[in-house]
């Protein structure tokens, strides 16, 4: 028998808003979108901001975990989306937030430093994870100082993406929302030692140094041709900062990842006529985000597949070009792949600049074996997942240093966290103990049948973001590619939101079983039923509950001692259940769930 | 009422039937009747019934007077004709249109006010004369168009919003309907789908006058404590004689079932109701003992459901009256005026 469920725990509701579930840092993204629809650029960039520190960053560049989550995807109907269903284009609505908000009212809006409360925490790195957790301390009085090697702070933002998809003024204004907030102070420095920061008497150290060593190629000749070898991760950042200018008219780009697409859209930028991307693994397992790869391929750069370097033919110390073994992948019993040789002749492909983008790796040699720091197997700290603490009592890791490569969100959301344990450390909290999220609930209800929201599902397929015109893209490295949603697209797509986080609240002792939610729900998603175990209760509904990630909402209190059981899954939010409901029994309530930073640090849970 | 159109967007696991339409197709425009309305269940019934009979929704004919209830047609099977007759006509207009092309599926929807009290006349004489059709009376023994007065079913002694009780006695429908002469007859209620969706399946499979009362609560007026129409008391009330769990047509019977709990009717059609029984041993072909034992539930003060009568011979208006056997309308000059020589055999044989 399953048990009703407990609204009460914020969790229910948030698995419910699958995108806000999915964000790393639990962005509330259906309330942003309508402040967007709504024309509140600067309230919906202010959301964002506060969540993910980087509105505008993001908004370009994000993997945009929340995007396959999106219920969207999984409530449409081919028939009228031209066959393919789609999540919300979640990510470029936040970059219109970003784009029409209004500065001098978000420059009222950034806080400021409180006064200081005579801790000093410093940052290593100063990339996106180091950024958030300086923001979130400064404004409680820290001194912070960020140390990094490059002139201008950012990391890997301002370095590894191409300004053709990242203008550098948005980095800039963006890191200048951070230092703005004052008690920061940025040492252009480059960090050889830990036990030399720590000696300096800090209060806590947060490590956000990322993953910065670019996996380099084991390959006969890699060597000898080695002056037309370049390292993705270097190359681009060596381009980033202007000390590279042009490339050879044949470039073969190695690698599957992002880092590729971004190395092979700069090649085509810097003088590169023939430039494709070469992979050992097949096309759909790159690692690349689909639509990197639909750009690049967009950009004349073919992606070949299942190829594996073998040998780069020189001559004279000049590069002639690379030579690939052809394989397949084989499968053995678990299912695990690996590559083996075709057993076709292998293919040579001419080339007058290689770029390896193979991968990347964490790399601290700064951190000396006795300064208290362990690490595991494969060389990443030893850490708790929960606070990200190492095993230094004073020292903290975050971003792509803490667990490996992974997307800017994610040092957004770690930075956070870190954050708040080193403010609970600080002010003598247990770290372990989490602060619950700030919840506000309020109905939703206007009238008898008006909503404080859009609740009619629109049937409008996905938008696509205008880009400039291909020609004009590839003449000047410095345009962005994308132009962007203008206020008119971006409200229709924001109408695709289905609002998610107005949640179905269900109150059985209301209810007099009258069936009418269940009649004029679209989805089938209501039942009313004996209550039972829950593999047999989700295949007798009124549809069957064929996705077992999602929750089945179970309400009591029924006269009939039946249960009302709705199907999470497939729910479109749109209150007809509410609407047709005599009683009020069901309502349309929105949940506001909003993450504690350290500035709450100290709210139980 | 609703202010939003239902979205069409649809559950992923809709499925077509084999006329090819999903059960959303059946849908009608969006319901103007109060929220928690049963009529709108009686709605989502007829729409469930129609998309598992695989029914094309052009042949279906609904019809209905005035009231509540009459409204209700409007909110399902959208492609399919329809006509909205004058208060308590509706009888006479369905017998016409079914004289005139006995092809299409009638279906006449119709409230306690229209049939039992306007109406009361033309309900004896379309159930007398056996037309070919599925009349559901949605009855909430209550005037609700006109804010809550008794209606001709409300049960006497039973108590009004205002908190009168009724005088008068109540007209049972179920009763006046068997005695005039239906052959399908029966009793269910808007909150219990899994007894009134199978009901309306034989019903519309039928051939000849079948009935059906359907108690459908008043959320706005008739749902308070001493109605007799209540969703609370009908719940508590109950006394289902049987559920219909199998219609099968002109099939073969493979499964054995265990005759002390199930029970057959075979139609002159070749069709077969496939009973449960409930409790007690009941047999709705007995004229006689269905009279009875609706009339021993109204003195009980129970609400009798299920199917409580059927003529498993029926015949219909057709039948008696010895019509063609095509439409009106399909017939062309050829037929209509067969010529000189039809006329002098026709004179011929009178002289």
């Amino acid at each position: 028998m399953l048990k009703p469920t407990d609204i009460a725990n914020p969790d229910y509701f948030h698995k419910v808003v699958d995108c806000q579930w999915a964000c790393p840092a639990h962005t509330p993204v259906p309330e942003y979108i309508r402040l967007i629809a709504h024309g509140r650029y600067s309230d919906a960039y202010m959301i964002n901001w506060k969540s993910n520190v980087f509105p505008g960053i993001l908004g370009r560049t994000c993997d945009r975990p929340c995007e396959p989550a999106c219920r969207r995807s999984r409530v449409e109907d081919e028939t009228l989306v031209k066959g393919k269903k789609e999540p919300v284009a979640i990510c470029r609505l936040k970059r219109v937030a970003a784009d029409y908000k209004d500065d001098d009212d978000i420059n009222s809006k950034m806080p400021k430093a409180a006064e200081k409360n005579g801790r000093r925490v410093a940052c290593i790195g100063g990339g996106p994870s180091s950024l958030t957790v300086a923001r979130d301390l400064a404004v409680l009085g820290y001194e912070i100082v960020i140390y990094d090697q490059d002139p201008k702070l950012g990391g890997f933002i301002r370095t590894q993406i191409p300004h053709f998809r990242l203008p550098e003024s948005v980095i800039d204004e963006e890191v200048g929302y951070i230092t703005g907030i004052g008690n920061i102070e940025f040492r252009h420095q480059r960090v050889d030692s830990l036990k030399a920061v720590l000696a300096e008497g800090y209060d806590a150290v947060f490590v956000g140094s990322g993953a910065p060593r670019g996996r380099d190629l084991d390959v006969p000749g890699r060597k000898e041709a080695g002056a037309n070898i370049h390292i993705g991760l270097d190359w681009l950042s060596s381009v980033s900062f202007g000390h590279i200018d042009k490339v050879g008219k044949r470039v073969i780009v190695l690698g599957g990842g992002n880092t590729a697409m971004d190395c092979c859209r700069t090649a085509r930028r810097l003088g590169g006529e023939d430039v494709k991307v070469i992979v050992r693994s097949g096309f759909d397992e790159m690692k690349a985000s689909p639509w990197e790869k639909e750009d690049a391929i967009g950009e004349d750069i073919p992606i070949l597949n299942m190829l594996v370097p073998k040998e780069v033919r020189h001559e004279g110390g000049k590069i002639k070009g690379v030579v690939f073994e052809k394989v397949v992948a084989k499968y053995d019993d678990k299912g695990r792949r690996s590559l083996v040789p075709s057993g076709e002749p292998d293919e040579f492909h001419e080339c007058d600049d290689v770029l390896v983008a193979i991968g990347q790796e964490n790399a601290f040699p700064w951190i000396e074996k006795d300064a208290g720091i362990e690490f595991d197997k494969w060389g990443l700290p030893q850490l708790n997942e929960k606070t990200f603490a190492s095993t230094h009592p004073k020292v903290f890791f975050g971003g792509d240093a803490a667990f490996g490569p992974k997307n800017i969100i994610w040092a957004a959301a770690h930075g956070h966290e870190a954050a708040t344990s080193i403010h609970k450390m600080l002010i003598g909290e247990n770290p372990e103990e989490r602060p619950a999220p700030g919840v506000n609930v309020a109905s939703q209800k206007m009238g008898i049948h008006e909503w404080s929201y859009d609740n009619a599902p629109t049937i409008d397929h996905r938008l696509k973001v205008p880009h400039r015109p291909k020609k004009e893209a590839l003449k000047d490295i410095m345009a962005e590619v994308e132009l962007g949603f203008d206020p008119q697209l971006a409200f229709k797509e924001a109408q695709r939101c289905l609002n998610c986080d107005v949640q179905t609240v269900f109150t059985g002792q209301l209810c007099i079983e009258c069936d009418a939610c269940v009649d004029i729900c679209p989805m089938d998603c209501i039942t009313f039923t004996e209550n039972g175990e829950e593999k047999d209760l989700r295949t007798r509904l009124t549809a069957p509950a064929m996705n077992p990630t999602q929750d089945l909402y179970i309400g009591d209190g029924l006269k009939t001692q039946r249960v009302m059981v709705k199907d999470e899954d497939v729910c479109l939010h749109c209150g007809l259940c509410a609407e047709r409901c005599p009683t009020g029994a069901w309502d349309m309530r929105k949940y506001y769930i909003e993450m504690t930073h350290a500035e709450h640090a100290c709210r139980k849970q | 009422m609703t202010y939003i159109a239902k979205p069409r967007l649809h559950h992923p696991s809709l499925v077509k039937n084999k006329a090819g339409f999903t059960r959303r197709d059946y849908e009608g425009a969006v319901s103007t009747l109060c929220a928690g309305c049963g009529h709108d269940s009686i709605s989502a019934a007829i729409i469930q019934a129609c998309y598992e009979l695989d029914i094309l929704p052009h042949q279906v004919a609904k019809l209905s007077g005035i009231g509540c209830s009459s409204k209700a047609p409007t909110y399902f099977v959208g492609a399919s004709h329809g006509f909205n007759t004058v208060h308590g006509r509706m009888p006479s207009v369905m017998t016409g249109a079914n004289l005139a092309n006995r092809d299409l599926i009638y279906m006449g929807v119709s409230g306690d006010g229209d049939s039992a009290s306007i109406g009361l006349g033309q309900f004896a004489h379309v159930m007398r004369r056996g037309v070919n059709m599925t009349y559901i009376v949605m009855n909430n023994g209550v005037y609700g168009l006109t804010k809550g007065q008794f209606s001709a079913t409300a049960d006497k002694g039973s108590i009004s919003k205002k908190g009168v009780s009724n005088p008068d006695s109540s007209i049972d429908m179920v009763s006046l309907a068997i005695l005039m002469g239906a052959t399908f007859v029966g009793r269910s209620f808007s909150g219990d789908k899994h007894q009134l969706v199978p009901l309306i399946k034989a019903a519309m499979d039928h051939k000849g006058a079948a009935f059906l009362d359907v108690i459908s609560p008043c959320v706005a007026f008739n749902n308070h404590a001493g109605s007799t129409k209540s969703y609370d008391y009908v719940r508590e009330h109950n006394e289902a004689l049987n559920r219909i769990d199998f219609i099968e047509t002109r099939e073969e019977i493979t499964t054995s079932y265990d005759p002390g709990t199930t029970k057959i009717v075979r139609q002159h059609d070749g069709s077969i109701l496939r009973l449960r029984k409930l409790g007690e041993d009941y047999d709705p072909s007995d004229k006689v003992a269905a009279v009875k034992r609706v009339q021993e539930g109204l003195h009980a003060g129970e609400v009798v459901t299920g199917l409580l009568y059927v003529d498993p011979t029926p015949s219909d208006l057709h039948a008696n009256l010895n019509t063609v056997d095509v439409p009106l309308n399909t017939l062309n000059a050829p037929e209509l005026c067969p010529g000189t020589s039809a006329l002098d055999k026709i004179n011929a044989s009178l002289r």
